[in-house]
């Protein structure tokens, strides 16, 4: 277990609104942790910190282990796919070959071996047979996949996701948590969710994300605890079944 | 004998800024379509009409002073766009009638009559220059080596920013590069079909290409394609029946796609029907 990101006392936000205060905290190489927490929170802000979108006011973000691990291909990014453009002309490979801008060469040529990590990855996530797709013809999850694909088909050191389980149906849900539990494996994962329920019962860890950050080391989180941090979201319960109850929350900042 | 001649140069000249017109539009509109940027396209263009009226009032080639014009507003918006308190669409809609304002006042303290105000109004593909002709073949080769070299480049920094910024890509600065060549493209194209019908030729053929095709560099190819059949069988009819170019050509490509979009509609009930069949029997 080595330490691989680290933030100390951040301050960050957008057009001189800060939005994440003092948050400090530490990413290690066999991480799976849940980012919980209201909207407007901060938790796209602090993802976009950890990877380098936008600058700290204050405090400092400090990368571990390999010397260029805040560099091109060390952090897989997911990002939420409203932010993609579906109508867009590029075929499934070639969103995944983006992945891997970092490895080509002049004018950005990619070797072989590109192309063919790109089919390994593919295959890996069971979807080798769109390749050729443009993306506009691909369902949420399938779509979802891809956006995976093109993360984590550079071998990341850190996976990052920002609401991967947005317009996709339950079964892909499952289905996309067991993929990111093999692929745990092998990296360290940052999963952002609205929706605690599902993803507690495959995280390790929780981090609550409310302007400030409170990071809960377990997975089991309880009533009392969440409204400690202040942070006003669906409650969970543990047991053979994994099911939400929601919880009316008053709460002023 | 001269006056021959003259015929056939202009005539060369204006063949010639047909078939650069439809190569940098075909490739400088694709970019416009896919990243959708054709409201902030539409903006420049009007825009450069205030360079318009400045180089007519200090009584130089209005092409150059179009062109700073164009790149300024261009990068300027770019700029702004970036910021998140600023409404982009906004913006645009500012620049786009400054622009023109700028235009109008200064050609009406041009002293004496404005020539070719029109030309650049409307477009008039038979008063190109030959200085126009060497500008707009210099764009068309800067752009087939930008977009030749760099293709996978613009592919993915179009398709997804952010993911290229994790990337370590100097987005903004490609942006930047990227906006003056979407400018200098509708500057040098405007005499070909005019500021208004401009933007006719950075949209119309993508929209038709993309019917058929769902990849960035089909897109472009095709596009060239269909422009340059539009432009000529424009040309064509506005010399058959004496109506001006720039809106014959507009006409013939929207018939183009009208076309595209009927046969498309055909191509897939018939695909529908005999897919059901098989199933029926």
């Amino acid at each position: 277990m080595s330490k691989i990101v680290e933030l100390k006392s951040v301050f960050a936000g957008y057009n001189n609104e800060i939005i994440l205060n003092d948050v400090s905290f530490e990413i290690f190489d066999d991480d799976f942790i849940g980012i919980i927490g209201p909207n407007g929170g901060g938790k796209t802000t602090l993802l976009n910190v950890i990877l380098g979108l936008i600058k700290p006011v204050k405090g400092s973000i400090e990368f571990f282990g390999d010397s260029d691990a805040n560099k091109n291909n060390k952090i897989g990014y997911l990002p939420q796919i409203n932010q993609i453009d579906k109508k867009f002309p590029i075929s499934v490979c070639d969103v995944v070959l983006s992945g891997l801008i970092y490895s080509s060469g002049i004018f950005y040529k990619h070797p072989k071996e590109d192309r063919i990590k790109v089919r390994e990855t593919l295959e890996r996530l069971g979807i080798c047979e769109l390749c050729d797709k443009p993306i506009g013809e691909l369902s949420g999850g399938q779509m979802q996949k891809v956006l995976l694909a093109r993360a984590i088909v550079s071998s990341p050191r850190l996976l990052i996701l920002d609401e991967p389980n947005t317009f996709v149906d339950n079964k892909f849900e499952g289905e996309l948590y067991e993929i990111l539990v093999q692929l745990n494996k092998e990296m360290a994962i940052i999963i952002v969710s609205h929706d605690i329920g599902t993803i507690s019962a495959y995280v390790k860890t929780i981090a609550c994300v409310n302007r400030g950050l409170h990071y809960h080391k377990s997975n089991k989180i309880s009533e009392q605890q969440l409204a400690s941090y202040n942070c006003p979201i669906k409650l969970i319960t543990h047991g053979e079944v994994p099911h939400t109850v929601l919880k009316t929350h008053n709460h002023s900042f | 004998m001269i006056n021959e001649l003259l015929q056939y140069n202009f005539i060369i000249n204006s063949f010639l800024a047909a078939v650069f017109a439809s190569i940098s539009c075909g490739i400088i509109g694709t970019y416009i379509v896919t990243r959708r940027m054709v409201f902030l396209s539409g903006g420049i263009t009007h825009a450069s009409f205030g360079g318009i009226g400045i180089g007519y009032f200090f009584g130089f080639n209005p092409v150059f002073s179009a062109a700073a014009f164009a790149v300024l507003s261009a990068l300027g918006v770019e700029f702004l766009s970036k910021r998140t308190d600023v409404r982009e669409d906004s913006v645009i809609g500012i620049l786009w009638s400054f622009g023109m304002a700028v235009g109008i006042i200064f050609i009406f303290i041009t002293p004496g009559y404005v020539p070719n105000l029109m030309t650049y109004l409307f477009g008039s593909i038979l008063t190109v220059s030959e200085l126009d002709v060497w500008l707009m073949l210099g764009l068309v080769l800067v752009l087939i080596f930008f977009f030749t070299f760099f293709y996978r480049l613009i592919l993915f920094v179009a398709y997804d920013q952010n993911f290229a910024r994790t990337h370590k890509i100097t987005v903004d600065l490609f942006n930047y590069v990227l906006i003056s060549l979407v400018a200098l493209t509708i500057v040098l194209n405007i005499k070909v079909v005019g500021i208004i019908l401009v933007i006719s030729l950075l949209t119309i053929p993508q929209s038709t290409a993309n019917l058929f095709s769902k990849n960035f560099r089909n897109i472009i190819l095709l596009s060239i394609v269909i422009g340059l059949v539009g432009v000529f069988t424009g040309l064509l009819f506005s010399y058959k029946i004496n109506i001006p170019s720039g809106a014959a050509i507009i006409f013939s490509l929207v018939i183009f796609f009208v076309l595209a979009k009927v046969f498309q509609a055909i191509g897939r009930r018939s695909i529908l029907r005999t897919k059901t069949k098989k199933t029926f029997v």
